[in-house]
């Protein structure tokens, strides 16, 4: 461990190990786990509560999960409904080895590919126990009426998808995390009217609660009534996903910031990864300064468009078709000829972000730089059709058309790199528990099963696999051991274990009620996002090269982790007015 | 572009409310109707004046937290969610009226945001299928033909935004209520409760206060992913199955 700061901004923390990996066979570990975990007697679940801060796969999944095995589960959402959480966004597919195309998939297939899709940085025996449980989730969902795609003969479709050779993914036309979220949101809502869960929707956790070095509650805010209310259980549960939005523009929804996981790092959970950020290729450009979020387009478009930029500055805010042929720069053809348009997802954010600082970018400028390039459907309409381009990528098109007002059968789409998942989050061991005893943390918010890269389709296998069946077998043994250690203290605290009035926090809460937001967020978001983060390309890489300080080979137990920042050594110069750094920090 | 606005405003549920006139210049007609918004709310922070308070999250049409009146329309001119209406849908110099969703069983909570949690509870009542983790058959031991799987695919599209209940005259949430017992009850999994789940949710649709549905079809006429009108006919079709099957 270095005691220095490093660049002004982080420390590294002491190496950390799992511990809870038992020894032997990497595919007899999740039974010998399941067996060694302690078991809860059914009469004493009801005893044991739960506080679960997401609604998301990860989140609504555990609810549903441990409200149907009888504990007392209290769920948060700072949106209206839990069917809302991010999740639902999802497009593509979730993938499981099923292996029903007889295609040589297997539970081993499925995790040498996601280890080593993650540049071999994600903890093998955590991966492994995913790739097993996959398969499960298929069938937990198709029991719940998961409406997946079929084939005439009525059975399950898969695709291939993310590059790998197997033809793996699941999915409902293009909207998979709608149909799966949908799926454990009404599970989760049939145990709410069992009375096993109590669902505190409109709430926002603003801070953890540690007594005696434990995870023992949250503390939340109505953003209803404004109210700031103490809740605690006996652990807490964040499943509350990932921070994309420190870029301030990404794929994630508005709400998704990274309040819960940042508080809880403040309490010193560590925090595993921060670097590990994927960077989507195909996302629709920023149009302006009133931009709020960045829009997703699939990949496969790649696979007809052809992506160029002019060879020439002063082309660049020309009309693209009158731009002749030798004056294009179809670069990832002319570097990369092997693959051509079909370049890793890494590669292809990252050129097309050279493109454009070198002053070639296209469309709007936006902060005096043109971010975007083109992807071109010209040839492929001239080799198919229009009618057969319409057939592949119709409703692409369409949404591309709603937001940019283009055409793209008549003028290029352009395209642009967009954040849209992070691999990092609060370190966790084999149990999905964090370095602060009693708190676990599963989905996106944890940073253990993709490594430096994640597979398409692995994110929403994983939200679900942590939520329905890895986090209620390994709570368990955490909730059993530790009852009798809890109830012989005295009370837990009952009063607010923070001296912070409401006022205080207005800063940093959505409210629909009371609060006073002065000033305005979003130009401090803005500038921290763009400069601090996307614009400092040492820091955000999509797949870093080099093995970078704090990251330790992670092949089995280490990973090198970030301890919480020491508080006053904030770069940025924080706007006139802006909330004091007491505000925000603690 | 420059438009004069007409927002409701409301401070709290019980507090009475009024319309009040923004006018608002420099908007991109690039920009979303939500962009909009925000950029209104940075020039009332500006000046020390309240936001409005709306909602939204995922800005891209699937969350279906969105969703004002524009103009007398749930989510506006389009068919689309109100996060994915454009600002080139109107003209410069248009006046906009902007209302929360209408409807006794949505009460405001504030300004353009409205509480939808009927839909929740009707869900509760019985829009689930029982399946107990880890309790699910192979996926594939119970084929289902592809018809089925497309329709039931199709009523699952629901996002839960409540715009068909703004446009029913009787504050109906008969589309919502069809589509969710048209997707699970196409579907075999979905089968041995479908009697109690038309029964149980519709008992909940009535008492939330919810209207009956006089077959207008403005709900889906408003609904943004174009749920149809038969699944209402459907959901009747399973009430009276349920009635007369007992
Ligand atoms: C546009 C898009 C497309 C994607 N497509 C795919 C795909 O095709 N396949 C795939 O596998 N993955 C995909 N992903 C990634 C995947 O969707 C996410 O990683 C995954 O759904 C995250 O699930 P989660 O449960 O961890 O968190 P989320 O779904 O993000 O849920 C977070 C939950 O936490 C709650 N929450 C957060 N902070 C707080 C707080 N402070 N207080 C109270 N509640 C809080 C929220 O209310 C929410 O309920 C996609 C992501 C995006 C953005
Ligand atoms: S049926 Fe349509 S309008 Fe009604 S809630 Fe569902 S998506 Fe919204
Ligand atoms: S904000 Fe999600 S549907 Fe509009």
């Amino acid at each position: 461990m270095t005691d220095m700061l490093i660049e002004g901004l982080y420390r590294e923390g002491e190496p950390i190990a799992d511990t809870k990996a038992p020894a032997g066979d990497i595919s007899q570990k999740w039974t010998t786990r399941q067996f060694e975990a302690a078991l809860v007697n059914p009469a004493n679940r009801r005893k044991l509560s739960v506080i679960i801060v997401g609604t998301g796969l990860a989140g609504a999944a555990a609810g549903a999960t441990m409200g149907e095995a009888g504990y007392n589960v209290k769920s948060f959402c700072y949106q209206d409904s839990p069917r809302r959480a991010h999740s639902i966004a999802a497009q593509g597919g979730i993938n499981a080895a099923k292996n029903y195309k007889g295609d040589g998939d297997s539970v081993h297939r499925l995790f040498y590919d996601t280890v080593k899709g993650g540049d071999y940085r994600s903890r093998e025996t955590n991966v492994y126990r995913l790739a097993e449980v996959s398969a499960n989730i298929i069938d937990q969902c198709v029991a719940q009426g998961v409406p997946f795609a079929r084939e005439y003969g009525g059975l399950l479709d898969n695709r291939s998808f993310g590059g790998v050779q197997v033809s793996r993914t699941f999915y409902a036309r293009g909207q998979t995390g709608q149909q799966l979220l949908i799926g454990a949101y009404q599970a989760l809502e049939r145990q709410i009217a069992a009375g096993t869960v109590q669902m505190y929707a409109r709430h926002e956790m603003l801070e953890l609660v540690v007594v005696d070095g434990v995870a023992r509650g949250i503390i939340a805010r109505d953003l209803v009534t404004g109210e700031i209310e103490t809740h605690l259980a006996d652990a807490v549960v964040l499943a509350s996903g990932g921070y994309g939005n420190v870029f301030f523009l990404s794929t994630n929804a508005m709400g998704s910031n990274v309040t819960a996981n940042w508080r809880a790092h403040r309490k010193g959970a560590y925090f595993g990864n921060p670097a590990y950020t994927q960077i989507h290729p195909t996302c629709i450009p920023q149009s302006g300064e009133h931009q709020s979020k960045l829009t997703l387009m699939s990949e496969s478009l790649r696979n007809d468009g052809r992506i160029w930029v002019p060879k020439r500055a002063e082309d660049c805010d020309k009309d693209p078709r009158e731009i002749p042929e030798e004056d294009r720069d179809y670069y990832l053809e002319r570097i990369y000829p092997g693959f051509g348009n079909l370049v890793p997802r890494d590669i292809a954010s990252r050129q097309a972000k050279n493109m454009c600082d070198e002053g070639r970018g296209v469309g709007p400028e936006v902060d005096g730089v043109r971010r975007g390039v083109y992807l071109d459907f010209a040839d492929a309409i001239g080799r198919l059709g229009e009618e057969a381009v319409r057939s592949k990528y119709g409703n692409l098109f369409d949404m591309y058309e709603r937001i940019t007002g283009e055409n793209p059968y008549e003028v290029p789409m352009r395209i642009y790199p967009a954040v849209h998942y992070t691999m990092g989050g609060l370190w966790v061991d084999y149990d999905l528990q964090s370095t602060i005893p009693g708190l676990f943390v599963t989905g996106e918010a944890n940073f253990s099963d993709h490594g430096a890269n994640r597979l398409g389709a692995s994110a929403l296998m994983q939200g679900l696999a942590d939520g329905y069946f890895v986090l209620p077998n390994t709570i368990r043994d955490y909730l059993a051991k530790g009852r009798s250690r809890r109830s012989a203290r005295t009370t837990p605290p009952s009063s607010r274990p923070t001296s912070r009035s409401p006022t205080g926090w207005s800063g940093c809460c959505r409210s629909t009620a009371a609060a006073r937001w002065t000033p305005s967020t979003r130009p401090w978001a803005r500038s921290c996002g763009r400069s601090a983060a996307w614009n400092a390309p040492r820091r955000v890489c999509a797949r870093p090269s080099t093995r970078s300080a704090s990251c330790a080979p992670s092949s089995g137990a280490t990973c090198g982790s970030w301890a919480p920042r020491t508080r006053s050594t904030s770069p940025w110069r924080r706007p006139a007015g802006w909330p004091t750094s007491s505000s925000w920090a603690s | 572009m420059r438009l004069a606005l007409k927002i409701w405003r409301q401070d709290r549920p019980q507090a009475k409310g009024q319309m009040v006139r923004y006018d608002i210049d420099g908007v991109s007609e690039d920009s979303s109707f939500l962009e909009m918004l925000d950029l209104l709310n940075e020039q009332l922070i500006a000046k020390g004046e309240e936001p409005v308070a709306f909602d939204s999250d995922c800005r891209e049409g699937i969350c279906g937290q969105c969703g004002v009146v524009i103009n007398g329309e749930a989510h506006g001119p389009e068919r689309t969610t109100t996060c994915q209406l454009h600002m080139r849908s109107f003209k410069d110099g248009d006046e906009i009226v902007v209302e929360p969703w209408r409807a006794d069983p949505f009460p405001v909570l504030k300004d353009l945001v409205v509480d939808r949690s009927a839909f929740d509870r009707i869900i509760q009542a019985g829009g689930f299928i029982s399946a107990n983790t880890g309790s699910a058959p192979d996926a594939h031991a119970t084929p289902v033909p592809k018809e089925h799987a497309d329709r039931a695919f199709m009523a699952a599209e629901c996002i839960g935004c409540g715009a068909c209940v703004a446009a029913c005259p009787n504050g109906s949430a008969s589309l919502f209520m069809g589509a969710k017992i048209t997707h699970l009850g196409e579907l075999p999994q979905g089968q041995p409760e479908r009697d109690a789940r038309v029964v149980s949710m519709t008992a909940q649709h009535d008492a939330e206060g919810l209207g009956g549905c006089t077959n207008l079809g403005e709900c889906t006429r408003a609904c943004p992913k174009g749920i149809p009108l038969n699944v209402i006919s459907q959901m009747n079709a399973d009430l009276r199955h349920a009635g007369y099957g007992r």
